[in-house]
Protein backbone atom coordinates (compact mmCIF):
# COMPACT_ATOMS: atom_id res chain seq x y z
CA UNK A 1 0.00 0.00 0.00
CA UNK A 2 1.21 3.48 -0.86
CA UNK A 3 2.30 5.62 2.06
CA UNK A 4 0.11 8.38 3.42
CA UNK A 5 0.94 11.91 2.25
CA UNK A 6 3.46 13.55 4.59
CA UNK A 7 2.18 15.70 7.44
CA UNK A 8 4.29 18.59 6.12
CA UNK A 9 2.60 18.47 2.74
CA UNK A 10 -0.90 18.24 4.22
CA UNK A 11 -0.07 21.04 6.69
CA UNK A 12 0.86 23.31 3.81
CA UNK A 13 -2.34 22.42 1.95
CA UNK A 14 -4.38 23.07 5.12
CA UNK A 15 -2.72 26.49 5.56
CA UNK A 16 -3.51 27.47 1.98
CA UNK A 17 -7.12 26.37 2.40
CA UNK A 18 -7.51 28.19 5.74
CA UNK A 19 -6.11 31.45 4.35
CA UNK A 20 -8.33 31.19 1.27
CA UNK A 21 -11.41 30.72 3.46
CA UNK A 22 -10.42 33.53 5.82
CA UNK A 23 -10.24 36.10 3.07
CA UNK A 24 -13.56 34.95 1.60
CA UNK A 25 -15.43 35.33 4.90
CA UNK A 26 -16.62 38.92 5.01
CA UNK A 27 -17.33 38.91 8.75
CA UNK A 28 -13.88 37.56 9.64
CA UNK A 29 -12.20 39.97 7.30
CA UNK A 30 -13.88 43.03 8.83
CA UNK A 31 -13.99 42.15 12.54
CA UNK A 32 -10.67 40.37 12.77
CA UNK A 33 -8.46 41.74 10.04
CA UNK A 34 -9.49 45.34 9.35
CA UNK A 35 -10.82 46.31 12.80
CA UNK A 36 -7.53 47.57 14.30
CA UNK A 37 -6.69 49.35 11.06
CA UNK A 38 -10.08 51.10 11.00
CA UNK A 39 -9.74 52.06 14.67
CA UNK A 40 -6.26 53.48 14.19
CA UNK A 41 -7.65 55.66 11.41
CA UNK A 42 -10.58 56.82 13.58
CA UNK A 43 -8.39 57.61 16.59
CA UNK A 44 -5.87 59.46 14.48
CA UNK A 45 -8.70 61.60 13.05
CA UNK A 46 -10.60 62.19 16.32
CA UNK A 47 -7.54 63.14 18.39
CA UNK A 48 -5.66 64.81 15.56
CA UNK A 49 -4.88 67.91 17.62
CA UNK A 50 -4.09 66.15 20.90
CA UNK A 51 -0.49 65.99 22.09
CA UNK A 52 0.13 62.79 24.03
CA UNK A 53 3.38 64.20 25.39
CA UNK A 54 6.71 65.06 23.78
CA UNK A 55 5.01 65.75 20.44
CA UNK A 56 3.62 62.21 20.17
CA UNK A 57 0.46 62.17 18.05
CA UNK A 58 -2.63 60.02 18.54
CA UNK A 59 -1.59 57.86 15.60
CA UNK A 60 1.78 57.18 17.19
CA UNK A 61 0.29 56.58 20.61
CA UNK A 62 -2.34 54.10 19.45
CA UNK A 63 -0.24 52.19 16.89
CA UNK A 64 1.24 49.76 19.47
CA UNK A 65 -2.19 49.11 21.01
CA UNK A 66 -3.71 48.37 17.63
CA UNK A 67 -0.87 46.03 16.71
CA UNK A 68 -1.30 44.21 20.03
CA UNK A 69 -5.06 43.98 19.65
CA UNK A 70 -4.64 42.85 16.04
CA UNK A 71 -2.42 39.99 17.19
CA UNK A 72 -5.01 39.02 19.76
CA UNK A 73 -7.84 39.18 17.21
CA UNK A 74 -6.10 37.17 14.50
CA UNK A 75 -5.07 34.51 17.01
CA UNK A 76 -7.57 34.24 19.87
CA UNK A 77 -10.77 35.62 18.35
CA UNK A 78 -10.21 34.14 14.90
CA UNK A 79 -9.54 30.61 16.17
CA UNK A 80 -12.14 30.62 18.97
CA UNK A 81 -14.88 31.63 16.52
CA UNK A 82 -13.91 29.57 13.49
CA UNK A 83 -13.19 26.35 15.35
CA UNK A 84 -16.51 26.65 17.22
CA UNK A 85 -18.26 27.01 13.86
CA UNK A 86 -16.27 24.16 12.32
CA UNK A 87 -17.21 21.90 15.20
CA UNK A 88 -20.87 22.86 15.05
CA UNK A 89 -21.07 22.35 11.29
CA UNK A 90 -19.33 18.96 11.49
CA UNK A 91 -16.28 20.14 9.53
CA UNK A 92 -14.12 18.68 12.30
CA UNK A 93 -16.10 15.45 12.30
CA UNK A 94 -15.65 15.09 8.55
CA UNK A 95 -11.91 15.71 8.86
CA UNK A 96 -11.71 13.16 11.66
CA UNK A 97 -13.12 10.59 9.24
CA UNK A 98 -10.22 11.11 6.83
CA UNK A 99 -6.56 10.14 7.22
CA UNK A 100 -5.61 13.81 7.78
CA UNK A 101 -3.50 14.01 10.95
CA UNK A 102 -4.43 16.21 13.90
CA UNK A 103 -0.98 17.81 13.64
CA UNK A 104 -1.72 18.91 10.08
CA UNK A 105 -5.01 20.47 11.20
CA UNK A 106 -3.36 22.53 13.95
CA UNK A 107 -0.40 23.36 11.72
CA UNK A 108 -2.92 24.80 9.27
CA UNK A 109 -4.43 26.94 12.04
CA UNK A 110 -0.97 28.20 13.08
CA UNK A 111 -0.21 28.90 9.43
CA UNK A 112 -3.45 30.88 9.19
CA UNK A 113 -2.71 32.93 12.33
CA UNK A 114 0.85 33.71 11.22
CA UNK A 115 -0.17 34.65 7.68
CA UNK A 116 -3.05 36.90 8.71
CA UNK A 117 -1.27 38.57 11.62
CA UNK A 118 1.90 39.26 9.61
CA UNK A 119 -0.20 40.73 6.80
CA UNK A 120 -2.18 42.74 9.33
CA UNK A 121 0.73 44.37 11.16
CA UNK A 122 2.54 44.99 7.89
CA UNK A 123 -0.53 46.85 6.63
CA UNK A 124 -0.87 48.69 9.95
CA UNK A 125 2.75 49.79 9.88
CA UNK A 126 2.53 50.86 6.25
CA UNK A 127 -0.56 52.97 6.94
CA UNK A 128 0.89 54.36 10.17
CA UNK A 129 4.27 55.15 8.63
CA UNK A 130 3.19 56.42 5.22
CA UNK A 131 -0.22 57.99 5.79
CA UNK A 132 -0.25 58.96 9.47
CA UNK A 133 3.36 60.12 9.81
CA UNK A 134 4.19 57.74 12.65
CA UNK A 135 7.92 57.47 13.34
CA UNK A 136 8.71 53.75 13.32
CA UNK A 137 11.60 52.45 15.43
CA UNK A 138 14.95 51.97 13.71
CA UNK A 139 17.02 50.22 16.36
CA UNK A 140 17.47 46.46 15.82
CA UNK A 141 17.08 45.89 19.58
CA UNK A 142 13.51 47.20 19.44
CA UNK A 143 12.61 45.03 16.44
CA UNK A 144 14.08 42.04 18.24
CA UNK A 145 11.74 42.79 21.14
CA UNK A 146 8.89 43.13 18.64
CA UNK A 147 9.72 39.69 17.28
CA UNK A 148 9.60 37.79 20.56
CA UNK A 149 6.53 39.68 21.81
CA UNK A 150 4.79 38.89 18.49
CA UNK A 151 5.71 35.20 18.66
CA UNK A 152 4.67 34.81 22.32
CA UNK A 153 1.49 36.81 21.68
CA UNK A 154 0.31 34.83 18.66
CA UNK A 155 1.27 31.52 20.27
CA UNK A 156 -0.57 32.14 23.54
CA UNK A 157 -3.54 33.73 21.74
CA UNK A 158 -3.78 30.71 19.43
CA UNK A 159 -3.77 28.00 22.10
CA UNK A 160 -6.24 30.00 24.20
CA UNK A 161 -8.47 30.42 21.13
CA UNK A 162 -8.39 26.67 20.45
CA UNK A 163 -9.28 26.00 24.10
CA UNK A 164 -12.02 28.65 24.19
CA UNK A 165 -13.67 27.28 21.03
CA UNK A 166 -15.47 24.67 23.16
CA UNK A 167 -17.32 27.39 25.15
CA UNK A 168 -19.89 28.63 22.58
CA UNK A 169 -22.80 26.20 22.47
CA UNK A 170 -23.34 26.60 18.75
CA UNK A 171 -21.61 28.00 15.72
CA UNK A 172 -24.13 30.82 15.52
CA UNK A 173 -23.40 31.87 19.09
CA UNK A 174 -19.65 31.82 18.58
CA UNK A 175 -19.21 35.45 17.51
CA UNK A 176 -21.67 36.67 20.13
CA UNK A 177 -19.80 34.85 22.91
CA UNK A 178 -16.22 35.58 21.87
CA UNK A 179 -16.37 39.16 20.56
CA UNK A 180 -17.60 40.91 23.75
CA UNK A 181 -14.90 39.22 25.81
CA UNK A 182 -12.22 40.41 23.42
CA UNK A 183 -13.76 43.89 23.38
CA UNK A 184 -13.78 44.05 27.18
CA UNK A 185 -10.15 42.95 27.34
CA UNK A 186 -9.23 45.62 24.81
CA UNK A 187 -10.85 48.33 26.94
CA UNK A 188 -9.23 47.32 30.23
CA UNK A 189 -5.84 46.54 28.68
CA UNK A 190 -5.18 50.04 27.39
CA UNK A 191 -5.78 49.43 23.70
CA UNK A 192 -8.31 52.24 23.31
CA UNK A 193 -7.24 54.45 26.23
CA UNK A 194 -4.01 55.69 27.76
CA UNK A 195 -3.28 52.73 30.03
CA UNK A 196 -1.91 54.81 32.93
CA UNK A 197 -5.15 56.82 32.99
CA UNK A 198 -7.27 53.73 33.79
CA UNK A 199 -8.45 53.23 37.41
CA UNK A 200 -6.09 51.15 39.53
CA UNK A 201 -8.54 48.26 40.07
CA UNK A 202 -9.12 47.96 36.32
CA UNK A 203 -5.39 47.78 35.71
CA UNK A 204 -5.10 45.10 38.39
CA UNK A 205 -7.76 43.01 36.64
CA UNK A 206 -6.11 43.47 33.25
CA UNK A 207 -2.77 42.29 34.63
CA UNK A 208 -4.18 38.77 34.86
CA UNK A 209 -4.79 38.61 31.11
CA UNK A 210 -2.31 38.41 28.24
CA UNK A 211 -3.51 41.39 26.17
CA UNK A 212 -2.31 43.96 28.72
CA UNK A 213 1.23 42.58 28.53
CA UNK A 214 1.10 42.34 24.77
CA UNK A 215 0.03 45.99 24.52
CA UNK A 216 2.63 47.15 27.01
CA UNK A 217 5.35 45.24 25.17
CA UNK A 218 4.31 46.86 21.90
CA UNK A 219 4.37 50.31 23.54
CA UNK A 220 7.99 49.63 24.54
CA UNK A 221 8.76 49.05 20.87
CA UNK A 222 6.84 51.89 19.24
CA UNK A 223 6.79 54.75 21.80
CA UNK A 224 9.76 57.00 22.55
CA UNK A 225 11.90 55.89 25.51
CA UNK A 226 10.66 58.84 27.55
CA UNK A 227 7.23 57.18 27.81
CA UNK A 228 8.60 54.41 30.01
CA UNK A 229 8.33 56.75 33.00
CA UNK A 230 4.56 57.16 32.39
CA UNK A 231 3.91 53.40 32.66
CA UNK A 232 2.59 52.22 36.02
CA UNK A 233 5.70 51.34 38.04
CA UNK A 234 7.80 53.43 35.67
CA UNK A 235 8.92 50.43 33.60
CA UNK A 236 7.96 48.53 30.42
CA UNK A 237 8.02 45.37 32.57
CA UNK A 238 9.18 43.25 29.63
CA UNK A 239 10.45 40.48 31.92
CA UNK A 240 7.13 40.16 33.73
CA UNK A 241 5.30 40.36 30.41
CA UNK A 242 7.36 37.50 29.01
CA UNK A 243 6.60 35.37 32.08
CA UNK A 244 2.83 36.08 32.04
CA UNK A 245 2.53 35.38 28.31
CA UNK A 246 4.56 32.16 28.68
CA UNK A 247 2.38 31.00 31.57
CA UNK A 248 -0.74 31.63 29.45
CA UNK A 249 0.90 29.74 26.60
CA UNK A 250 1.56 26.68 28.76
CA UNK A 251 -1.81 26.83 30.54
CA UNK A 252 -3.59 27.30 27.21
CA UNK A 253 -1.72 24.39 25.66
CA UNK A 254 -2.65 22.06 28.53
CA UNK A 255 -6.32 23.13 28.53
CA UNK A 256 -6.57 22.99 24.73
CA UNK A 257 -5.26 19.43 24.70
CA UNK A 258 -7.73 18.38 27.36
CA UNK A 259 -10.89 20.05 26.05
CA UNK A 260 -10.47 19.96 22.27
CA UNK A 261 -12.98 17.64 20.60
CA UNK A 262 -13.75 16.74 17.02
CA UNK A 263 -17.48 16.36 17.49
CA UNK A 264 -20.25 18.44 19.02
CA UNK A 265 -20.98 18.17 22.70
CA UNK A 266 -24.36 16.54 22.00
CA UNK A 267 -22.77 13.89 19.78
CA UNK A 268 -22.21 11.45 22.65
CA UNK B 1 -5.15 -9.66 6.74
CA UNK B 2 -7.74 -10.16 4.01
CA UNK B 3 -11.02 -11.60 5.13
CA UNK B 4 -14.25 -12.22 3.32
CA UNK B 5 -16.11 -9.89 5.62
CA UNK B 6 -15.47 -6.18 5.49
CA UNK B 7 -17.45 -5.73 8.70
CA UNK B 8 -17.95 -8.26 11.47
CA UNK B 9 -19.87 -7.30 14.60
CA UNK B 10 -20.84 -9.53 17.52
CA UNK B 11 -22.91 -8.46 20.51
CA UNK B 12 -22.60 -4.72 20.00
CA UNK B 13 -24.04 -2.74 22.92
CA UNK B 14 -24.10 1.03 23.33
CA UNK B 15 -25.75 2.72 26.30
CA UNK B 16 -26.53 6.39 26.76
CA UNK B 17 -27.41 7.89 30.12
CA UNK B 18 -31.12 7.83 29.29
CA UNK B 19 -31.44 4.70 27.15
CA UNK B 20 -29.85 1.68 25.54
CA UNK B 21 -29.30 2.73 21.92
CA UNK B 22 -27.92 -0.58 20.66
CA UNK B 23 -28.82 -3.76 22.54
CA UNK B 24 -26.67 -6.58 21.19
CA UNK B 25 -26.39 -6.30 17.41
CA UNK B 26 -24.64 -8.91 15.23
CA UNK B 27 -23.72 -7.92 11.71
CA UNK B 28 -21.66 -9.28 8.81
CA UNK B 29 -21.04 -7.30 5.67
CA UNK B 30 -19.26 -9.17 2.91
CA UNK B 31 -16.67 -7.59 0.67
CA UNK B 32 -18.14 -6.10 -2.46
CA UNK B 33 -21.76 -6.08 -1.35
CA UNK B 34 -24.17 -3.25 -0.75
CA UNK B 35 -25.76 -3.70 2.65
CA UNK B 36 -28.75 -1.55 3.60
CA UNK B 37 -29.55 -0.88 7.22
CA UNK B 38 -33.24 -0.07 7.64
CA UNK B 39 -35.12 1.09 10.67
CA UNK B 40 -37.21 3.88 12.13
CA UNK B 41 -35.64 6.94 13.72
CA UNK B 42 -34.06 6.18 17.06
CA UNK B 43 -33.72 2.48 16.21
CA UNK B 44 -29.94 2.59 16.57
CA UNK B 45 -28.90 2.90 12.91
CA UNK B 46 -26.80 6.00 13.26
CA UNK B 47 -25.24 4.91 16.55
CA UNK B 48 -24.26 1.56 15.01
CA UNK B 49 -22.86 3.25 11.91
CA UNK B 50 -20.90 5.80 13.92
CA UNK B 51 -19.34 3.06 16.01
CA UNK B 52 -18.25 1.28 12.82
CA UNK B 53 -16.84 4.58 11.53
CA UNK B 54 -14.78 5.06 14.69
CA UNK B 55 -16.62 8.16 15.95
CA UNK B 56 -18.13 6.47 18.98
CA UNK B 57 -16.96 3.74 21.30
CA UNK B 58 -19.05 0.65 21.91
CA UNK B 59 -19.74 -0.35 25.51
CA UNK B 60 -19.67 -4.05 24.70
CA UNK B 61 -19.08 -6.32 21.75
CA UNK B 62 -16.52 -7.40 19.18
CA UNK B 63 -16.15 -5.06 16.24
CA UNK B 64 -13.95 -5.68 13.24
CA UNK B 65 -13.97 -3.28 10.31
CA UNK B 66 -11.43 -4.03 7.55
CA UNK B 67 -9.39 -6.04 10.04
CA UNK B 68 -9.24 -3.39 12.77
CA UNK B 69 -11.18 -2.18 15.80
CA UNK B 70 -12.48 1.22 14.59
CA UNK B 71 -12.12 2.70 18.08
CA UNK B 72 -8.37 2.08 18.01
CA UNK B 73 -7.65 2.24 14.30
CA UNK B 74 -5.28 4.87 12.97
CA UNK B 75 -4.81 6.98 9.88
CA UNK B 76 -3.88 4.06 7.60
CA UNK B 77 -7.25 2.53 8.41
CA UNK B 78 -9.11 5.80 7.81
CA UNK B 79 -7.46 6.00 4.39
CA UNK B 80 -9.36 2.81 3.45
CA UNK B 81 -12.84 3.96 4.41
CA UNK B 82 -15.09 6.72 3.09
CA UNK B 83 -17.83 8.44 5.07
CA UNK B 84 -20.85 10.36 3.81
CA UNK B 85 -22.52 11.63 6.98
CA UNK B 86 -26.15 12.56 7.37
CA UNK B 87 -26.29 16.33 7.14
CA UNK B 88 -23.60 18.68 6.04
CA UNK B 89 -23.44 22.39 5.43
CA UNK B 90 -19.76 22.99 6.01
CA UNK B 91 -17.07 24.93 4.17
CA UNK B 92 -19.48 27.37 2.51
CA UNK B 93 -16.83 29.57 0.91
CA UNK B 94 -14.87 26.90 -0.94
CA UNK B 95 -15.69 25.71 -4.43
CA UNK B 96 -16.50 22.16 -5.49
CA UNK B 97 -13.16 21.74 -7.28
CA UNK B 98 -11.17 23.23 -4.39
CA UNK B 99 -12.73 20.92 -1.84
CA UNK B 100 -12.47 17.74 -3.89
CA UNK B 101 -8.84 18.46 -4.82
CA UNK B 102 -7.96 19.35 -1.24
CA UNK B 103 -9.47 16.16 0.17
CA UNK B 104 -7.67 14.10 -2.48
CA UNK B 105 -4.45 15.35 -0.86
CA UNK B 106 -5.24 13.47 2.37
CA UNK B 107 -5.12 10.01 0.77
CA UNK B 108 -2.30 7.74 -0.39
CA UNK B 109 -3.95 6.70 -3.66
CA UNK B 110 -6.91 8.97 -4.38
CA UNK B 111 -9.15 8.90 -7.42
CA UNK B 112 -8.73 11.61 -10.01
CA UNK B 113 -10.60 14.70 -8.69
CA UNK B 114 -11.92 15.67 -12.11
CA UNK B 115 -13.24 12.17 -12.74
CA UNK B 116 -14.96 12.11 -9.35
CA UNK B 117 -16.56 15.51 -9.96
CA UNK B 118 -17.81 14.24 -13.30
CA UNK B 119 -19.06 10.97 -11.78
CA UNK B 120 -21.27 12.82 -9.29
CA UNK B 121 -22.52 15.13 -12.04
CA UNK B 122 -21.08 18.39 -10.73
CA UNK B 123 -18.92 19.33 -13.72
CA UNK B 124 -20.89 22.49 -14.34
CA UNK B 125 -20.60 23.46 -10.69
CA UNK B 126 -16.83 23.03 -10.39
CA UNK B 127 -16.22 26.69 -9.64
CA UNK B 128 -19.34 27.21 -7.55
CA UNK B 129 -18.91 27.82 -3.83
CA UNK B 130 -20.56 25.10 -1.82
CA UNK B 131 -23.04 27.44 -0.10
CA UNK B 132 -24.57 28.16 -3.50
CA UNK B 133 -25.29 24.51 -4.27
CA UNK B 134 -28.80 23.08 -4.03
CA UNK B 135 -29.51 20.38 -1.46
CA UNK B 136 -29.09 17.59 -3.98
CA UNK B 137 -25.92 19.08 -5.42
CA UNK B 138 -24.52 19.52 -1.92
CA UNK B 139 -25.22 15.87 -1.20
CA UNK B 140 -23.42 14.83 -4.37
CA UNK B 141 -20.44 16.92 -3.26
CA UNK B 142 -20.52 14.97 0.02
CA UNK B 143 -20.42 11.73 -1.93
CA UNK B 144 -17.52 13.04 -4.01
CA UNK B 145 -15.59 13.81 -0.80
CA UNK B 146 -16.53 10.38 0.57
CA UNK B 147 -15.21 8.44 -2.43
CA UNK B 148 -12.23 10.63 -3.42
CA UNK B 149 -9.87 8.47 -1.34
CA UNK B 150 -10.85 5.37 -3.33
CA UNK B 151 -12.26 3.60 -0.24
CA UNK B 152 -12.65 -0.15 0.15
CA UNK B 153 -15.65 0.48 2.39
CA UNK B 154 -18.06 3.36 2.02
CA UNK B 155 -20.57 4.49 4.64
CA UNK B 156 -23.63 6.27 3.27
CA UNK B 157 -25.94 7.67 5.93
CA UNK B 158 -29.35 8.49 4.43
CA UNK B 159 -27.75 9.80 1.26
CA UNK B 160 -30.86 10.79 -0.69
CA UNK B 161 -32.97 12.49 1.97
CA UNK B 162 -34.45 15.60 0.39
CA UNK B 163 -33.76 14.54 -3.20
CA UNK B 164 -36.30 14.92 -5.98
CA UNK B 165 -37.09 11.68 -7.85
CA UNK B 166 -34.78 12.41 -10.76
CA UNK B 167 -31.85 13.27 -8.49
CA UNK B 168 -32.44 10.01 -6.62
CA UNK B 169 -32.29 7.95 -9.81
CA UNK B 170 -29.06 9.68 -10.83
CA UNK B 171 -27.71 9.01 -7.38
CA UNK B 172 -28.64 5.34 -7.57
CA UNK B 173 -26.71 5.00 -10.83
CA UNK B 174 -23.69 6.52 -9.09
CA UNK B 175 -23.91 3.97 -6.27
CA UNK B 176 -24.36 1.10 -8.73
CA UNK B 177 -21.19 2.21 -10.51
CA UNK B 178 -19.30 2.21 -7.23
CA UNK B 179 -20.51 -1.29 -6.49
CA UNK B 180 -19.43 -2.44 -9.93
CA UNK B 181 -16.00 -1.00 -9.15
CA UNK B 182 -15.86 -3.31 -6.12
CA UNK B 183 -16.59 -0.89 -3.27
CA UNK B 184 -18.29 -2.38 -0.24
CA UNK B 185 -21.12 -0.10 0.85
CA UNK B 186 -23.06 0.23 4.08
CA UNK B 187 -26.16 2.28 3.35
CA UNK B 188 -28.66 3.49 5.91
CA UNK B 189 -31.92 4.69 4.52
CA UNK B 190 -35.56 5.43 5.25
CA UNK B 191 -36.58 4.64 1.69
CA UNK B 192 -37.59 1.06 1.06
CA UNK B 193 -37.47 1.43 -2.70
CA UNK B 194 -33.91 2.64 -2.36
CA UNK B 195 -32.92 -0.46 -0.40
CA UNK B 196 -34.76 -2.64 -2.90
CA UNK B 197 -32.99 -0.98 -5.81
CA UNK B 198 -29.46 -0.88 -4.42
CA UNK B 199 -28.95 -3.45 -1.71
CA UNK B 200 -27.74 -7.02 -2.02
CA UNK B 201 -28.88 -7.59 1.54
CA UNK B 202 -31.03 -5.70 3.97
CA UNK B 203 -30.83 -5.59 7.77
CA UNK B 204 -33.82 -4.33 9.72
CA UNK B 205 -33.02 -2.73 13.04
CA UNK B 206 -35.56 -1.64 15.65
CA UNK B 207 -35.21 -0.77 19.33
CA UNK B 208 -31.48 -1.39 19.13
CA UNK B 209 -31.83 -4.97 17.88
CA UNK B 210 -31.29 -6.53 14.47
CA UNK B 211 -34.66 -8.09 13.71
CA UNK B 212 -33.82 -9.69 10.41
CA UNK B 213 -31.12 -9.84 7.76
CA UNK B 214 -32.11 -11.04 4.29
CA UNK B 215 -32.06 -10.19 0.61
CA UNK B 216 -34.76 -7.69 -0.37
CA UNK B 217 -36.59 -10.58 -2.10
CA UNK B 218 -36.69 -12.86 0.93
CA UNK B 219 -37.17 -10.35 3.73
CA UNK B 220 -39.89 -11.36 6.16
CA UNK B 221 -39.70 -15.06 5.24
CA UNK B 222 -41.83 -17.09 2.81
CA UNK B 223 -45.18 -16.29 4.38
CA UNK B 224 -44.58 -12.57 4.13
CA UNK B 225 -45.19 -12.56 0.41
CA UNK B 226 -48.53 -14.31 0.56
CA UNK B 227 -51.08 -12.59 -1.65
CA UNK B 228 -53.86 -10.56 -0.04
CA UNK B 229 -57.36 -10.54 -1.45
CA UNK B 230 -59.62 -7.81 -0.12
CA UNK B 231 -63.18 -6.76 -0.90
CA UNK B 232 -66.09 -4.86 0.58
CA UNK B 233 -68.42 -7.27 2.35
CA UNK B 234 -71.75 -6.35 3.89
CA UNK B 235 -70.06 -5.82 7.30
CA UNK B 236 -67.12 -3.81 5.95
CA UNK B 237 -63.74 -4.44 4.33
CA UNK B 238 -62.51 -8.02 4.48
CA UNK B 239 -59.04 -9.34 3.73
CA UNK B 240 -57.89 -12.89 3.18
CA UNK B 241 -54.25 -14.02 2.94
CA UNK B 242 -53.82 -16.91 0.56
CA UNK B 243 -51.32 -18.78 -1.58
CA UNK B 244 -54.06 -19.36 -4.16
CA UNK B 245 -55.56 -15.95 -4.87
CA UNK B 246 -57.14 -17.09 -8.15
CA UNK B 247 -59.15 -19.75 -6.34
CA UNK B 248 -60.21 -17.17 -3.75
CA UNK B 249 -61.35 -14.76 -6.44
CA UNK B 250 -63.37 -17.43 -8.25
CA UNK B 251 -64.98 -18.43 -4.94
CA UNK B 252 -65.95 -14.75 -4.45
CA UNK B 253 -67.25 -14.58 -8.00
CA UNK B 254 -69.51 -17.53 -7.29
CA UNK B 255 -70.61 -16.00 -3.99
CA UNK B 256 -71.47 -12.57 -5.44
CA UNK B 257 -72.58 -13.89 -8.84
CA UNK B 258 -70.95 -10.94 -10.61
CA UNK B 259 -68.90 -7.86 -9.65
CA UNK B 260 -67.20 -8.17 -6.26
CA UNK B 261 -67.29 -4.73 -4.58
CA UNK B 262 -63.86 -3.07 -4.13
CA UNK B 263 -62.04 -6.26 -5.14
CA UNK B 264 -58.28 -6.07 -4.84
CA UNK B 265 -55.54 -8.67 -5.15
CA UNK B 266 -52.06 -7.61 -4.17
CA UNK B 267 -48.65 -8.87 -3.12
CA UNK B 268 -47.18 -7.06 -0.13
CA UNK B 269 -44.46 -4.59 -1.06
CA UNK B 270 -41.14 -4.51 0.71
CA UNK B 271 -42.59 -1.60 2.63
CA UNK B 272 -45.55 -3.68 3.89
CA UNK B 273 -43.17 -6.42 5.00
CA UNK B 274 -40.86 -3.96 6.66
CA UNK B 275 -43.73 -2.35 8.54
CA UNK B 276 -44.87 -5.71 9.78
CA UNK B 277 -41.34 -6.52 10.90
CA UNK B 278 -40.88 -3.40 12.95
CA UNK B 279 -44.42 -3.83 14.24
CA UNK B 280 -45.67 -0.39 13.51
CA UNK B 281 -48.62 0.88 11.54
CA UNK B 282 -48.12 3.05 8.47
CA UNK B 283 -49.48 5.99 10.41
CA UNK B 284 -46.85 5.68 13.13
CA UNK B 285 -44.19 5.31 10.51
CA UNK B 286 -45.22 8.47 8.72
CA UNK B 287 -44.21 10.36 11.82
CA UNK B 288 -40.86 8.63 11.83
CA UNK B 289 -40.28 9.32 8.17
CA UNK B 290 -40.67 13.05 8.27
Amino acid sequence: MTALPSTAKVSLARTQLEVKEFFREREQLIFTFFFPIIFLGIFAAVFSSTDFGGGVTAATYFTPGMIASGIFLTSFQSLAVTIAIERDQDVLKRLRGTPMSAQAYFAGKIGLVLTTSIMQFTLLLLIAGLLLDVDLPTSPAKWLNFLWIFVLGTASGSVLGIAFSVVPRSGKAASAVVTPIVLLLQFISGVYFVYSSLPGWMRTVSEIFPLKWLAQGMRSVFLPDGFEAVEPGGSWQLGTGAIVLSVWLVVGLVIAQRVFRWTRRDAG
Amino acid sequence: METETAVRVRGLVKRYPDKVAVAGVDLDIYRGEVFALLGPNGAGKTTTTEILEGYRRADEGEIDVLGSDPGRAGREWRARIGIVAQTTRDEPELTVAELVRHFAGYYPSPRDPDEVIAAVGLEEKRKTRSRKLSGGQRRRLDVALGVIGNPELLFLDEPTTGFDPEARRQFWTLIENLRTAGTTILLTTHYLDEAEQLADRVGVIADGRMIEVATPETLGGRGARTARVSWLAADGMREVRTDTPTAEVSRLLAEYGGEVPELQVRRPSLEDIYLELIGSTPKELEGALR
